[in-house]
């Protein structure tokens, strides 16, 4: 319909005859990026623990270790990863099933999910995922109910802004989907009280790697 | 002047147990904003930053739109444009009908309430389920928002038991919030698991990217954008923002001026389609349906920056008393009062621009600097011109006659020290005779005083 959006665009451009310049944009807001990284770790892990995630900070070298506590300590027998997870990051004593394209009620039956993300935003305690090799399909992360999340120390940055910039600065990230998670699913519907776990995972596990 | 709103309010604050959720609630969140906002040392910044974006959105909207067209539509996305709501709501049944689908999920979308796409979906024989919590509460009871964010907000927790045990619950419930919680969550799971079409709204829209933007809690909104095979995103032509950085203001000032959180549970970005991962299919639907009408009003046209955050409503005398159904349309709250006039025109509501007893509370706390108080005396401005009584007009004709000269005014200062004598007491008029009693019903008159400042001077100083 090529008619409505002639239309459209004229009736704008009537609009705008007025002819108001756009305004300079006052951008005075602070930037972050300059954090020192054992602070920026304390901030993530405390920002994370508000919002009802489960922070813990491991070795490097046992990051599949962790992960298996996580699963035990959470009853978690059946995990799904990202078929790119690399190896040293799966649990073992459990079942662990890379993502071949399967179905949301496959996926409905697993107990837990394990993958990496693109960058941490510690003052908001956000997660970035970007559907990358250790994040996989947005499904993954959406469908089993409690996720386990690993952060390399150094994709923590402070602020929004830093970590937008981190998002923009390769034109082929900010083309994938992106998601940003801030804590377990939540809804302040009920008398606007916080209530966790609604239809997204209802636990939330950040592993935080120190090395 | 129509007194539609003055008389749902009335209504509305008769209704107690209205008024106690309402109070409660909007204390609750109005507590939780401040905290969050006062954690930002450079919220003012922030705010000038996001008025200044939103008003360089407006300035340049054909050059912004057509960008954005063309980065969907790179991204594998089809964009639509929507003079109006028939037009809006056609072409989402037509892609429904396109794919043989009968059922919808949708994700909270306002904009989808206010061309009543559920209708006009229902019409046309294709069902669909709402799964923002308190959407969901809304279509099981037939009610309708009354908040732009928390839209069964005027519902507490033993009334949402209530009727779920009337409708989704499979035996009797407690009024736990995290129960009633868990209740949706296994009455929707089904239902997103076998979603075919979902339709959303959208928070923001980039243009230099194609991306589009949707800030959630529930992760209905992913289920929605993620497990169907086609979905539709319907944005308003003002929901756009320049470039990808700046979100980087707009993910600071939404979540803590709705919420009250430092971040919202979930945001999801996506452009166009991507091999593997979501839908194969994306439509988006650029919607006009009055926006261009308001861009047209160079004082008014500032009610197209808002992004929806609700913090006007939580602060607002007048809502947080009234609720949201008093204003009778889909925004409530003093943005409501602001921009549905001037979406459907202010001849048919009249009474909104009235709906607030301007103190400025709104403006303090929006994100993006709207100056509603402003926007809402020009609308009053216009709906005197278009509508006053003919006698009013006749009256402020006469009024201004005589104010205008400085004879004429001293003779009715004369005339009014005499006539007002049977109705002041202690220095007040607190009941004007005949037509003018309207006027003094909600408020007193100071009495003309026995000497003007004019006549002390010209006695003291000579």
């Amino acid at each position: 319909m090529s008619s409505a959006r002639e239309e459209m665009l004229t009736r704008i451009r009537a609009a705008l005859r007025d002819g108001t310049p756009p305004p300079t944009i006052p951008r005075a807001y602070r930037r972050g990026g300059d954090t020192d990284p054992a602070t920026l770790v304390d901030l993530m892990s405390e920002r994370l623990v508000d919002y009802g995630s489960e922070v813990r900070r491991i070795d490097a070298a046992a990051i599949a270790t962790a992960v298996a506590e996580v699963c035990a300590a959470r009853g978690a027998r059946r995990v799904v990863v990202p078929p790119r997870l690399p190896a040293h990051w799966r649990p073992a004593g459990v079942e662990v099933v890379p993502d071949a394209d399967l179905g949301v009620r496959q996926l409905d039956a697993f107990d837990a999910v394990v993958t990496g993300c693109t960058v941490a935003l510690a003052e908001t305690g956000t997660l970035v995922l970007s559907a990358g090799p250790t994040e996989g399909r947005r499904v993954l992360t959406l469908i089993p109910d409690l996720h386990v999340c690993i952060v390399l120390a150094d994709q923590i940055v402070d602020s929004v802004p830093a970590a937008i910039a981190r998002l923009d600065a390769l034109a082929s990230l900010r083309n994938r989907p992106l998601t940003m998670v801030s804590g377990p699913s939540a809804t302040s519907d009920i008398e606007l009280s916080r209530v966790e776990g609604v239809h997204g995972p209802r636990q939330l596990v950040v592993l935080i790697t120190l090395s | 002047m129509s007194g539609e709103f003055r008389l749902a309010a009335r209504t509305a604050l008769a209704d107690g147990r209205l008024r106690a959720n309402m109070q409660n609630a909007t204390r609750t969140i109005r507590e939780k904003r401040l905290r969050a906002v006062s954690e930002l040392p450079d919220w003012e910044e922030l705010r000038d930053a996001g008025q200044a974006i939103k008003a360089d959105v407006l300035a340049r909207l054909d050059d912004y739109l057509l960008q954005f067209e063309s980065a969907v539509e790179t991204a594998g996305g089809q964009v639509h444009w929507a003079r109006d709501a028939a037009e809006a709501n056609a072409i989402v049944v037509e892609i429904a009908r396109a794919h043989r689908i009968d059922e919808v999920l949708k994700v909270k979308s306002l904009t989808t309430d206010e061309i009543g796409l559920n209708e006009a979906l229902g019409r046309a024989g294709i069902s669909a389920l709402e799964t923002d919590f308190a959407e969901l509460i809304l279509q099981l009871d037939g009610d309708w928002p009354s908040h732009i964010l928390v839209p069964a907000i005027h519902r507490n927790r033993e009334e949402i038991r209530d009727l779920f045990e009337r409708t989704i619950a499979a035996g009797p419930l407690s009024d736990d919030p995290s129960e009633l919680a868990e209740t949706a969550r296994a009455y929707l799971r089904e239902k997103f698991l076998d979603a075919r079409m979902g339709i959303s709204g959208a928070n923001f829209g980039v243009a230099e990217t194609g991306t589009i933007c949707i800030v959630e809690s529930e992760g209905n909104g992913r289920m929605c954008t993620t497990v169907p095979e086609v979905l539709v995103s319907i944005l308003g032509i003002e929901k756009l923002v320049p470039r990808f950085a700046d979100l980087e203001v707009f993910l600071q000032l939404l979540p803590r001026s709705a919420t009250g959180e430092r971040m919202n549970p979930y945001t999801s970005l996506f452009t166009g389609v991507s091999d593997g991962d979501g839908p194969r299919e994306l439509h988006v639907v650029l919607l006009d349906a009055g926006r261009t009408r308001v861009l047209a009003d160079t004082i008014g046209r500032e009610a197209l920056h808002c992004i929806r955050c609700s913090a006007c409503l939580n602060v607002c005398p007048v809502y947080s008393r009234t609720g949201g159904h008093a204003y009778g349309s889909v925004y409530a709250g003093p943005i409501g009062a602001i921009l549905t006039p001037q979406l459907v025109g202010v001849e048919h509501a009249p009474s909104l621009p009235f709906a607030s007893s301007l103190c400025g509370a709104c403006y303090e706390v929006c994100p993006v600097k709207i100056n509603i108080p402003a926007v809402l005396l020009h609308l009053r401005a216009k709906v005197v011109e278009t509508e006053a009584p003919r006698r009013e007009r006749l009256g402020m004709a006469l009024a201004g006659w005589l104010f205008a000269g400085a004879g004429r005014f001293r003779l009715l200062q004369r005339l009014a020290r005499i006539g007002q004598i049977p109705f002041v007491s202690d220095g007040v008029i607190t009941r004007l005779p005949g037509p003018l009693h309207d006027w003094t019903r909600g408020r007193d008159l100071k009495a003309v005083p026995r000497e003007s400042f004019r006549a002390w001077w010209r006695r003291t100083r000579r």
